[in-house]
């Protein structure tokens, strides 16, 4: 689990430029993180490939703060 | 000018005249290409003609999964798509009262649809290169209509707004999108014309004279060009001055 926040959490800083502390499970990509829809997209393309998964749209839509994402990503891993 | 040295160019449509001018203007300019077409002799002889850097990515567009398909076998040949021409396209002509779905929508498939799919293919490549080139080959008839051809022009005022469209989301990425309008052009299609019907076109037409597929490939490489970057969402019409829009 750990280990996946913390890839995530480093895909996330890398690709919005913002601080490792603000990456918190609440943390809304859009609304704290400074992201644009565009840079959503990005993001779950960047997961897939840190991960070797496929995120279908519809859950790349439900998709909205830090812990969504480690939580799919955990869940749908390996 | 214009440089496309390391940058590789999926041309649809590569077996017409068009499209083959457009090929050879990308590759003169030193791009890879990728021929796209259905009938694969022409585009093997296109192919030996320009040498080196040519790939032949024979495809069905009106076949969804080989649409679908085509990004992938073009990024596998060429190392990455930079460039996509949207060049491919169908004419089935008819009066509108008389025009069936399937004329309807094979045109719409073909010249449309493939190129909603094609671009969305090679978008995740152009996004993470942060460089993309989109040049959607549209016609004058999608900005001013055309009897008998109301799939055709549907299509291709289509091409334009799904090019604007998407130019506005992906600008910030440094991937531009961009229709060219050709008139007419002197293809395999246009000299089936009597002399005298060509001199019924060429009178409405201020430059006198029909285009050449190359002055389509000048205009398409120029949009596809480092120098064209701050050029997005636009139609560059290239008509004579047929229609001055």
């Amino acid at each position: 689990m750990s280990d996946i926040e913390d890839r995530v959490r480093k895909k996330v800083v890398e690709h919005l430029g913002v601080d490792e502390d603000k990456v918190v499970p609440n943390a809304s990509f859009i609304d704290d993180l400074g992201a644009d829809s565009l840079d959503t997209v990005e993001l779950v393309m960047a997961f897939e490939e840190e991960f070797g998964i496929e995120i279908p749209d519809d859950a790349a839509e439900s998709i909205q703060t830090f812990g969504d994402a480690v939580k799919f990503i955990s869940e749908n891993n390996g | 000018m214009f440089d496309l040295t390391g940058k590789s160019a999926l041309v649809t449509g590569a077996s017409g005249g068009i499209g083959a001018a457009i090929a050879r203007s990308l590759h003169g300019a030193g791009a890879t290409v990728g021929l796209s077409g259905t009938r694969v002799d022409p585009l093997q002889a296109l192919a030996d003609e320009l040498g080196e850097r040519a790939h032949v990515l024979p495809c069905n567009l009106g076949d969804a999964d080989a649409v679908t398909a085509l990004p992938k076998q073009a990024t596998e040949a060429m190392g990455a798509v930079d460039i996509l021409v949207n060049n491919a396209g169908i004419t089935r002509d008819n009066l509108f009262m008389r025009m069936s779905d399937d004329e309807w929508q094979s045109v719409l498939d073909v010249n449309l649809t493939s190129a909603f799919r094609l671009s969305k293919g090679v978008m995740r490549g152009m996004m993470k290169a942060r460089w993309g080139r989109i040049v959607n080959i549209s016609s004058i008839v999608g900005a001013t209509g055309n009897p008998g051809q109301a799939n055709y022009a549907a299509s291709k005022a289509g091409m334009v707004g799904m090019a604007k469209s998407l130019a506005y989301e992906v600008a910030s990425r440094g991937i531009t999108v961009n229709a060219v309008a050709p008139g007419f052009i002197a293809t395999a299609m246009t000299d089936k014309l009597t002399d005298d019907q060509k001199d019924k076109i060429n009178v409405q037409i201020p430059a006198g004279r029909m285009g050449t597929p190359e002055e389509i490939a000048a205009a398409t490489l120029y949009l596809a060009s480092p120098e064209a970057a701050y050029v997005t969402g636009t139609v560059l019409h290239v008509n004579g001055g047929m229609a001055m829009l």
